[in-house]
């Protein structure tokens, strides 16, 4: 199973509730997976500088003190904890060192994700106390995506959680198991891209993100999926400023969406819907197999 | 009239309610207000009684349905009316996936659109959309009638047995062993019943187009081995 959900704003008066909404979607989907859960949220740019958003499995240890070993490493870096993770924000025009100066000051921390806008949060256990503790209420944001997985591909533990980042401000969760996994991840890793656990949902985030630093935008990496990508799925994927929905031709796995002037909103089944705004009269379709849908606020505007 | 507020009531309570009406009880009447896409709404419903739905379910709705008569006054998740053995399951809205997959009786209408697989291993029901179907409907249908005002996805019809399907629309592609048949008068008749028990007016039989099995598959045969 797996639950997934997305809510992409229109109405720029429902930012700061954005946390709050996409919580209550993905605790409503908790008997989808209880295994673990994840949120990606699409906050407002900071002028100059990129975030970072970092885990520990020794927090304690590797977050203390980490803002003042940036510096000394030369970088100008502020650092947030959240728990388990954490917020660099680094200056735009140093954000490329940052992955080799973590590697060698904190060889254990992960990135989780990194980009003008997205934070990604993600741990073991039940959406509802995933939301408690990294505070995801509280935040605000353009757009969010969020998972609760019931594992089937590999082992339950933070870096098998989703949503998995897929490129600067990009990231995926996916409800379904694919079955060419292991086949893609050998052509990947030929091409130069590290793994970080035997999951599936990585390598289907691994080859968009392949897919388009060959030149494809997130529309035409999806549509790729349609064709290199064997099994079942049903994908939410986010961008800095879009929302993507991408389901298999076969398309057992559950999806349905609603769209009004304020919002376009995805669930894997319609009772994460049933709290949003004029849910009542929201447009409420079921995505169509092998179809790519995709929204952007650039665009759109 | 029994009135079940599903914000408030548990879902349990309501199906139980259900349950526990005597055998020849007499007609009942029931609604169900504010299901906000909960599961299993109106399960095992055994006696005729009905249930009137204000708003859209999950999954599974009236699955199992012997004798009663629901309407969702909405849309409805995967698996609505699945197994029906008789009775009538009206959806006022969409329904999603397999939609009265493996019903042996009765009647569902779908007003609006049904989603992939519908009817799949249809076993006696009757089924009339009023809008399209998708992909693999009626996979494996062994009898009963599926009825679609609009069109119809791919693979209809795959590996069917004995399932009668009439389309109106186009139909994107017919799957292995489905082929379109001559409407004779003993079928318009059916679908002139159908068309009025599920309250389609305005519509001809004869502006639908029929389809069967071939026949070619469902007894194994050497020589069509790689038709499977």
């Amino acid at each position: 199973m797996c639950g997934i959900v997305g809510l992409f704003l229109k109405d720029r008066a429902l930012e700061p509730q954005l946390g709050q909404l996409l919580s209550d979607m993905l605790i409503t989907m908790t008997d989808r997976g209880p295994d673990s859960a994840g949120i990606a949220i699409y906050g407002a740019a900071t002028g100059g500088r990129a975030k970072v958003t970092v885990q520990s499995p020794d927090p304690a240890e590797d977050f203390d003190g980490l803002g003042e070993a940036l510096k000394t490493a030369g970088l100008d870096a502020e650092v947030t904890v959240k728990s388990t993770h954490a917020v660099i924000a680094v200056a735009t025009d140093q954000a490329h060192r940052i992955r080799t100066i973590l590697a060698e000051l904190r060889p254990a921390m992960r990135i989780m994700g990194s980009g003008d806008c997205v934070e990604i949060y993600k741990e073991t256990g039940l959406p509802k106390d995933v939301v408690a503790r990294f505070d995801v209420r509280s935040m605000q944001g353009s757009h969010g995506i969020g998972h609760t997985r019931m594992a089937t591909e590999s082992a339950v533990t933070t870096l098998g959680a989703h949503p998995f980042s897929t490129g600067a401000d990009q990231c995926l969760v996916h409800n379904g198991s694919l079955s060419n996994h292991n086949n893609l991840r050998r052509e990947l890793v030929r091409e130069g891209i590290a793994f970080e656990t035997q999951n599936d949902s990585e390598v289907a985030a691994a080859y968009i993100t392949a897919e388009m630093a060959k030149g494809k935008d997130l529309g035409e990496a999806l549509t790729g999926a349609l064709d290199d990508l064997d099994g079942f799925f049903t994908f939410v994927v986010g961008t800095k400023s879009g929302f993507g929905v991408v389901r298999d031709p076969i398309a057992c796995k559950p999806a349905v969406m609603a769209e009004t002037d304020q919002y376009v909103a995805f669930g894997s089944e319609y009772r994460a819907l049933v709290n949003l705004p004029g849910i009542e009269t929201a447009r409420v379709w079921e995505p169509e197999p092998a179809t790519v849908y995709f929204w952007d606020h650039e665009k759109a505007a | 009239m029994p009135v079940f507020d599903l914000s408030r009531t548990p879902l349990r309570e309501f199906n139980s309610a259900l349950h526990e009406l005597p055998s020849g009880a007499n007609d009942s009447v029931f609604e169900v207000d504010n299901p906000r896409g909960l599961h299993a709404v109106a399960v095992g419903i055994d006696t005729p009684v009905t249930v009137d739905v204000r708003g859209s379910v999950g999954y599974y709705c009236a699955g199992m349905n012997d004798g009663g008569t629901v309407t969702i006054h909405g849309s409805a998740g995967p698996g609505v009316a699945e197994n029906m053995m008789s009775g009538k399951v009206v959806i006022e809205g969409d329904a999603s996936q397999y939609a009265g997959a493996t019903g042996h009786g009765g009647l569902l209408v779908i007003k609006g659109n049904a989603a992939s697989r519908c009817g799949i291993s249809m076993k006696g029901i009757d089924i009339v959309v009023h809008g399209n179907i998708g992909h693999m409907s009626a996979f494996m249908g062994q009898s009963g009638h599926l009825v679609v005002l609009g069109d119809a996805g791919d693979a209809l019809g795959d590996s069917l047995y004995e399932a009668k399907l009439f389309v109106r629309g186009s139909v994107k592609s017919l799957g292995a062993d489905c082929t379109e048949k001559p409407m004779r008068p003993e079928h318009l008749e059916k679908l002139a019943e159908l068309l009025k028990k599920a309250g389609a007016e305005g519509v001809k039989p004869e502006e639908f187009k029929r389809y069967g099995s071939a026949r070619q598959l469902y007894n194994f045969n050497i020589d069509n081995a790689d038709a499977y």
